[in-house]
């Protein structure tokens, strides 16, 4: 049963106004090297019907669901 | 005419959109729920504010699914109103009977106050009873109403007039500072192509009565009953 990781993120393009107070705590902190943080999300699950292609599953759960294709990009990891 | 608004799992403007209809517009209304796959008859559906599905993976995305909304889906598709008010709007773009995205605001605030918003068009069934350039005072309340989309997508919106009301100033002009959440363009609502599908962030059922700051938000409900009965004739 694969087990597979797909990580949400928001696109470069768009202001992460999250990432940007986090990386402003860093600084707080003294990390003041710190830059470009971006915050996403990480799914994780475990697919069990393996006749189609896990992969293409996956995708396909991402554009409809998963990720909003107008603000979002995805990478998919099948961890095997 | 009957209004119908929709209740998700979550959504907690349902009953204050009932009583702005019921009580006072004084049209007949009811509640819709989110498993139902049609609509009632209703002749203009209201998707309320309040955070269906507890607003899990992105707001709206879960709601998007329902099976009221392939209802109003299809419902949308032939012409019928929809209107979507805050997480309305979020459903209604993640359905993609809206183009474009709300995301997290710009300041991270929730954003819980009375804005102005310049009415940029005046000629949708959502805003005939106002002027065009009028400026109105209706509340917000949202984390995520900042909006979002592609340059094509703004010339779009910008060429087909399809931009409802944006933030603006009280004297009506469209500054950095009057906006809330760092909308795009200061875009407060919007409307597609057709003009029968509206969202807004703002909400106009908060602002029905005089006892609670403003009642400009009745005029989006007046020009909804106006062109419905216009079409009607």
């Amino acid at each position: 049963m694969p087990r597979v990781r797909v990580l949400v993120t928001l696109k470069p393009t768009l202001l992460d106004a999250q990432g940007r107070t986090v990386q402003e705590a860093l600084h707080a902190l003294g990390y003041e090297n710190v830059n470009q943080v971006r915050i996403g999300k990480v799914i994780e699950m475990d697919i069990a019907d393996d006749s189609k292609s896990v992969e293409q599953q996956v995708r396909e759960m991402c554009d409809r669901l998963l990720a909003n294709p107008v603000t979002e990009l995805y990478q998919i990891e099948v961890l095997g | 005419m009957k209004f119908g608004v929709v209740i998700f799992p979550g959504s907690n403007c349902d009953a204050d959109a009932y009583y702005a209809i019921r009580d006072v517009l004084q049209q007949p209304v009811e509640y819709i729920w989110h498993r139902d796959d049609n609509l009632h008859g209703v002749d203009c559906v209201i998707l309320p504010g309040g955070f269906s599905y507890g607003d899990y993976l992105r707001c709206g995305a879960i709601a998007r699914f329902s099976p009221v909304m392939q209802a109003v889906e299809e419902f949308a598709r032939q012409g019928g109103l929809v209107i979507g008010i805050c997480n309305g709007f979020q459903i209604l773009c993640e359905a993609h009977l809206l183009p474009g995205a709300l995301v997290r605001n710009e300041g991270l605030r929730f954003v819980c106050k009375h804005v102005y918003l310049r009415v940029e068009n005046a000629d949708t069934p959502f805003t005939n009873r106002c002027q065009p350039g009028e400026v109105l005072c209706i509340p917000i309340a949202h984390g995520e109403g900042r909006y979002v989309c592609d340059r094509e997508t703004l010339q779009e919106l910008q060429a087909n007039n399809q931009i409802v009301f944006r933030y603006c100033d009280r004297s009506g002009a469209i500054t950095r500072e009057s906006n809330p959440n760092g909308s795009l363009a200061n875009i407060a609502g919007i409307a597609n192509e057709r003009f029968n599908v509206m969202g807004m962030m703002p909400h106009p059922e908060r602002a029905c009565e005089a006892i609670l700051g403003s009642e400009d938000g009745l005029k989006v409900f007046q020009s909804i009953v106006h062109s419905a009965l216009a079409a009607a004739r």
